[in-house]
């Protein structure tokens, strides 16, 4: 099997996965009563810039099968999408409010963004750049 | 049934290998997606009435659904598959995985946002309660799960599937999935006897 050189999406995207997890565990085990923002900041904003970091190299690597990236992408961010809004909903249901919403709304959209990042790239790897 | 052909195994370039015949499948079956419509709109419809019955139903159903495949498939399925000859092998993914695909992220999210909501009904996501301790360790399990099976699992399926779909699929492209999907399905039955322990202590207290 021939194996491109490529950045390490899998590891990378994992590790921000698991920040923006715990960023969430860290919101629902504090919800509904007060919780300090910023832990949940500083993991979600982690989370993003290695999302950022391991995209920004991906697109500086020549010979990748963008055109099959984006196929998979693009419903899997649907899925995805799909299952944030409905995580969003339960913490609407329940009055979540204010900074605590917004910094929800965030995590749950690097995780929305991140899973399908994950999918595309795994089965991209393995296709022909053509 | 069959409309493709897969190479049992490697081989050297230039050598026609010898073909296996896999059946046609659709990645995502699109048979399955009313029915994931049909849970989900359950799921917004029992949020909103917040009623305890339907949000304990559609958890406690989410979350059978949710342990019971994970451990069937990590330690009775997967060894199986492991065994299983190429061609048995190749039949048996095209027709479990695709229904897997859809399966397994609608009983993750009906479980969660169920389990989120009657949480909130019953005041054990509260601080004050006293097995909160307990309610956090649910999340921390379900969280390493979720990361296991949508970094790892989920995109070894999605791929094998899709390299299946290849006029000419790379048998060892798919030996390295499948034994990807196989180790993680493993990983998270694993972590769900640990669920079992937690939601256990939950419901006697």
């Amino acid at each position: 099997m021939s194996e491109r050189r490529l950045p390490p999406v899998t590891q990378v995207g994992m590790l921000s996965l698991a920040l923006i997890v715990a960023a969430v565990i860290y919101m629902s085990a504090h919800l509904p009563q007060h919780v300090a923002l910023g832990p949940a900041i500083a993991l979600l904003s982690a989370s993003a810039l290695l999302l950022a970091g391991v995209v920004l190299a991906l697109f500086r690597t020549a010979g990748f099968a963008w055109a099959r990236f984006v196929e998979v992408a693009r419903w899997a961010l649907l899925a995805y999408a799909l299952i944030a809004a409905m995580i969003e909903f339960v913490f609407l249901r329940n009055n979540t409010s204010g900074g605590p919403l917004i910094v929800l709304t965030l995590c749950l959209l690097v995780f929305a963004l991140t899973v399908p990042v994950l999918i595309a790239f795994t089965v991209a790897r393995y296709a022909d750049p053509a | 049934m069959a409309s493709a052909t897969v190479p049992s195994h490697a081989v050297a370039p230039g050598v026609s290998p010898p073909a296996i015949e896999r059946p046609d499948f659709e990645i995502v079956p699109r048979r399955g997606l009313p029915i994931v419509a049909f849970v989900l709109v359950l799921l917004i419809v029992g949020i909103s009435v917040n009623k305890i019955w339907p949000l304990m139903f559609l958890h406690v159903v989410g979350g059978a659904a949710w342990t019971v495949i994970d451990l069937f498939l990590g330690f009775v399925l997967g060894p199986i598959m492991g065994k299983l000859s190429i061609p048995a092998r190749v039949e048996f993914t095209t027709r479990l995985m695709p229904k897997m695909v859809l399966i397994m992220p609608t009983v993750v999210t009906v479980t969660l946002a169920a389990g989120w909501q009657l949480s909130t009904h019953l005041g054990t996501n509260q601080t004050s309660y006293a097995l909160h301790g307990w309610v956090v360790a649910s999340f921390i399990v379900v969280g390493v799960m979720s990361v296991i099976a949508l970094g790892l699992l989920e995109p070894a399926n999605i791929a094998v599937l899709t390299e299946l779909k290849k006029p000419q699929p790379n048998p060892a492209v798919i030996e390295r999935l499948m034994k990807r999907f196989i180790y993680t399905a493993g990983a998270t039955g694993l972590m769900q006897v640990a669920t079992f322990v937690i939601m256990t202590k939950l419901a006697t207290g």
